[in-house]
């Protein structure tokens, strides 16, 4: 089973709250893995909030590949990081050769493009870097956007954070949102693409759960957009189906539990708004998940989200305090990173919630 | 002495022979007063017995006369096996025996020079279903938990009518942050996903008709299950169309146009919409030809409803049109759309054909979004009339014809825009949830039945040739007739309450599907929850092959 967790802050954090908050749950997932998406940069990336950064995981092989197709396209490279690795022997990890985060300027092209024509570029080229990269797994591309960081991979997530150095806090890697989760995908084969979160064109998305329309969303979702691909995991969908909502067909963030998590027909007859609901219903059919989960989401204002299945299979609480809100699927790791705060104010959302975060940490839930 | 002649017709020439035992026998005369097909009747027989009394053979005679039942040999009154004398009789004193050796294919066409015409089935019995050759494979355990078919919800409802793609949906958001929709969508009924399918009044007897219009009102109003009933074409009966449980029925239409004037005419006075209407292109039992209801069937109150003659009523083969079958059925579509001012779905029904992709796609690409549902038949199903030679021959098994259909859909991503109802020999082992929930698995977004809801009534007929005599207006369940003294044998009650029954069963039963998946809606086109142990299925219907 899986483990998620949601940090979001007034202040610039370090991904060492992240393993912390998902340590003590360690006994709910398997030790897998570890996977994060960081948004709202500081540190040494607090200046490149505009320009896109690449997360890749390759071979020397890959690197080289990844940088001449950067180039042919008109990308400079204007920030380089790699993490210290700190390599001891008997770490639990299958680590590859080399983690790329680079920064990059627009080409002169695309400067006076379109918000929309440069996020339609960023797509194309992360899809064309995966293609290249697929073949004996030269490598594993995770996001090239602005202001965005990922890294995923196989093994014990506190290995993994030995590994990269991420137990001890500092000023250089930091953000004000940090999504994460310890498990590599059990269910499927393991594939480094599967671990959630999954990102998507400034949407990220994690869940613990099982999503029994697989198939329906998975089958649906291929025609609906050129991202929309992979699959390896069951829980890609709940991006995909995140990302059509609210970016493709541009409806606000509370559709979103009335697409994935449908009202039965009885509530739905009534409501004032059936018309829409049942329209809403019947088109995004194919969209609806059934199956235990609680999903995470962040849209690219920085809100942060969480809600459950129909029939709340899957537990999920928020805690907060002044400066940050944790959502975490078991209390205990909130307890760990907000040791001080009034838990009397946790949240436990109901089958019919959804618990939004806006960019100023104010909490509203809403009922579906 | 009769002489015979080798070609006369003898019992062992028919399908049927029947077995009469005189020693049982009170002579009460139930079985031939019952026999609706006067294939028993009473006769006289003339028996000599030889006898000697005393200590040398000295034989002497006595004739004597005795009343028994015998069967006619003749093509026009033989037995149907239905079993009606077998049934009545208090002693067990007559059966009728299924006969191996019947002639009755060949002596019926020497003798008539016509096609053999019944009604029923197909009765060419080939390997196992495939439906039997599919389970229910995926059951959530552990962290995907199965749910609990008492204590959960589910909801148990299939569209009926056109959906638009999302991009099309006319929502605008307003400041409230809420979707406003400014436009008129087409019409969507959600319906229970089993429609009991469409048989015409004139097909069956006033009475079953009413009792399925009865079971059909009493499954919505008391039982809260949103059952529809197709009305069959053939037209319905003004108090009804004239009624509040006209929401309850969808008006069908065939190349005939049977029944439509008064349907028409009644429009003024509907105090409630139909819930849908159901163009008639073909049907699975007889693909390619037109319904049929022989002269015997057209009484007084059929040719009232039906604005006809006591004829052979024959529906054309093809909707007729100026130009083409497509011009004519689209201005059906859009001239019905148009009557019930859009807010009636407008749907079509086909036989299940080599083809049926072609048509599906041709629909599903109309830019006009106005067909709501496609209505498939396969070749199991039944029919109150036909040749033969189609019932038995002609005609495509409905199982991955939906599927095709189905996949044809995902390809375009258009899945779910023209809902798929299927039907075709469905329920015909009598488990009709599963057949049905194994057809939405594969995509179907619910299922029609007709044959299995004449089953639950008290029909005998099977597949394997018994009875099938729906053409002869002779039905000896009062179901397919409309002589008064045959209809006055079924109560109408009681075939309502079966159906109710029946029903109430299923419903639970498609619960009891739904939970191990860990599903609380349907599962349309879940095909992965399915697994079959017969390659060439799994491989054909693109499912999990499992040994």
């Amino acid at each position: 089973m899986c483990r998620i967790g949601a940090i979001k802050s007034r202040n610039y954090t370090h991904p060492s709250s992240a393993l912390q908050l998902m340590q003590s749950q360690q006994k709910g997932h398997d030790n897998s893995g570890f996977a994060m998406v960081m948004q709202d940069l500081g540190g040494i990336f607090a200046e490149y909030k505009h320009l896109p950064t690449l997360s890749m995981a390759c071979t020397d092989e890959g690197i080289r590949i990844a940088e001449d197709i950067l180039h042919e396209a008109g990308f400079l490279r204007v920030l380089q990081w790699a993490p210290e690795v700190d390599d001891q022997p008997g770490l639990d990890i299958n680590a590859m050769p080399n983690y790329v985060f680079e920064t990059f300027s627009y080409p002169r092209h695309m400067r006076n493009a379109s918000q929309r024509e440069k996020e339609d570029m960023l797509l194309d080229t992360r899809l064309r870097l995966r293609t290249a990269l697929e073949d004996d797994e030269q490598g594993f591309v995770y996001s090239f956007w602005p202001d965005v960081i990922t890294l995923k991979e196989i093994g014990d997530p506190r290995d993994i954070g030995t590994y990269f150095n991420l137990w001890e806090a500092d000023e250089r890697f930091t953000a004000k949102v940090i999504t994460a989760q310890c498990r590599q995908n059990t269910n499927y084969d393991i594939v480094r693409y599967a671990a959630h979160p999954f990102f998507l064109q400034g949407y990220t998305a994690l869940a613990n759960g099982e999503n029994t329309f697989y198939l329906k969303n998975k089958e649906f979702q291929q025609g609906l957009h050129r991202g929309y691909l992979g699959f390896e995991s069951d829980s890609q969908c709940f991006l995909y189906t995140l990302h059509y909502i609210h970016r493709e067909l541009g409806w606000p963030l509370h559709y979103y539990k009335h697409v994935v998590t449908p009202l039965p027909f009885d509530d739905i007859e009534q409501r004032d708004d059936k018309k829409q609901l049942l329209a809403i219903r019947q088109s995004l059919a194919h969209l609806e998940i059934n199956g235990p989960n609680t999903i995470i989401g962040l849209l690219p204002d920085n809100t942060m989200f969480t809600c459950c299945d129909a029939k709340k299979l899957r537990p999920v609480v928020i805690g907060r305090d002044e400066e940050t809100v944790v959502i975490s699927s078991e209390v205990c790791g909130i307890n760990e990173i907000l040791p001080d705060r009034d838990w009397e104010t946790d949240i436990y959302p109901n089958e019919r919630e959804v618990v939004m975060i806006n960019d100023d940490l104010e909490v509203q839930r809403w009922k579906q | 002495m009769e002489t015979m002649k080798l070609n006369d017709v003898t019992a062992n020439d028919l399908p049927w022979k029947v077995r009469y035992d005189a020693s049982r026998c009170t002579l009460c005369g139930s079985c031939v007063a019952t026999c609706s097909f006067r294939a028993i009747e009473a006769k006289v027989e003339r028996r000599r017995m030889v006898f000697s009394e005393g200590n040398f053979p000295e034989p002497k005679q006595r004739f004597s006369a005795v009343p028994v039942i015998r069967q006619p040999k003749s093509i026009r009154n033989y037995c149907r096996g239905c079993g009606m004398c077998e049934k009545v009789c208090p002693n067990d004193a007559i059966r009728p025996d299924r006969n191996p050796d019947t002639r009755h294919p060949i002596v019926t066409r020497c003798l008539g020079g016509d096609s053999i015409k019944r009604g029923g089935r197909k009765n060419l019995e080939g390997s196992t279903r495939t439906l039997d050759k599919i389970r229910v494979g995926r059951i959530s355990q552990m962290t995907d938990p199965s749910l609990d078919a008492q204590r959960h919800t589910f909801d148990l409802l299939a569209p009926f009518g056109r959906i638009l793609p999302p991009k099309k949906l006319p929502f605008a958001t307003d400041i409230n942050q809420q979707l406003q929709s400014n436009e008129t969508t087409p019409p969507v009924n959600w319906i229970y996903p089993v429609i009991i399918g469409d048989m015409s009044i004139g097909a069956l007897s006033w009475r079953m008709w009413e009792a399925v219009a009865m079971a059909t009102a009493y499954l919505n109003e008391e039982c809260g299950i949103p059952v529809r009933m197709c009305s069959g074409e053939g037209g319905v009966p003004v108090r009804l169309l004239k009624s509040k449980y006209l929401k309850y029925m969808i008006l069908q239409i065939a190349s005939g146009h049977f029944g439509w004037n008064r349907i028409a005419k009644a429009m003024p006075h509907m105090i409630e919409d139909p819930a849908g209407i159901l163009i008639k292109i073909g049907q699975g039992a007889k693909p390619g030809d037109g319904g049929l209801l022989m002269a015997q069937k057209v009484a007084e109150h059929i040719q009232a409803i039906r604005g006809v003659p006591k004829a052979d009523l024959l529906s054309p083969p093809n909707h007729q049109g100026l130009y083409s079958i497509e011009e004519s059925v689209q201005k059906m579509f859009l001239s019905f759309n148009a009557a019930f001012k859009f807010r009636v779905p407008v749907a079509i029904k086909v036989a299940a054909s080599a083809t049926s992709v072609s048509v599906f796609n041709n629909l599903v690409r109309d830019p006009y979004n106005i067909v709501g549902g496609f209505f498939l038949d396969g070749i199991d199903g039944g029919t109150g009339a036909a040749h033969e030679v189609s019932l038995d021959h002609t005609g495509h098994p409905i199982v991955s014809k939906l599927r095709d259909c189905y996949l044809a859909a995902v390809t375009q991503g258009r899945q779910g825009q023209i809902p798929l109802w299927a039907a075709g020999g469905l329920g015909k082992t009598g488990d009709l949830a599963a057949d049905a929930f194994k057809m939405i698995a594969l995509g179907a977004n619910g299922v029609f039945t007709g044959k299995l809801i004449l089953q639950m009534a008290g029909c005998i007929g099977n597949d394997l040739g018994r009875c099938n005599a729906c053409n002869t207006g002779l039905c000896p369940a009062g179901i397919t007739t409309q002589e008064p003294q045959l209809a006055h044998r079924l109560d109408p009650e009681r075939a309502a309450q079966n159906i109710v029954n029946y029903f109430l069963a299923m419903d639970t039963e498609f619960k009891k599907l739904m939970a191990p998946i860990g599903n609380s809606s349907l599962p349309v086109g879940r095909s992965d929850a399915l697994v079959s142990t017969d390659q060439s299925v799994a491989d054909r219907l693109q499912i999990q092959h499992v040994c």
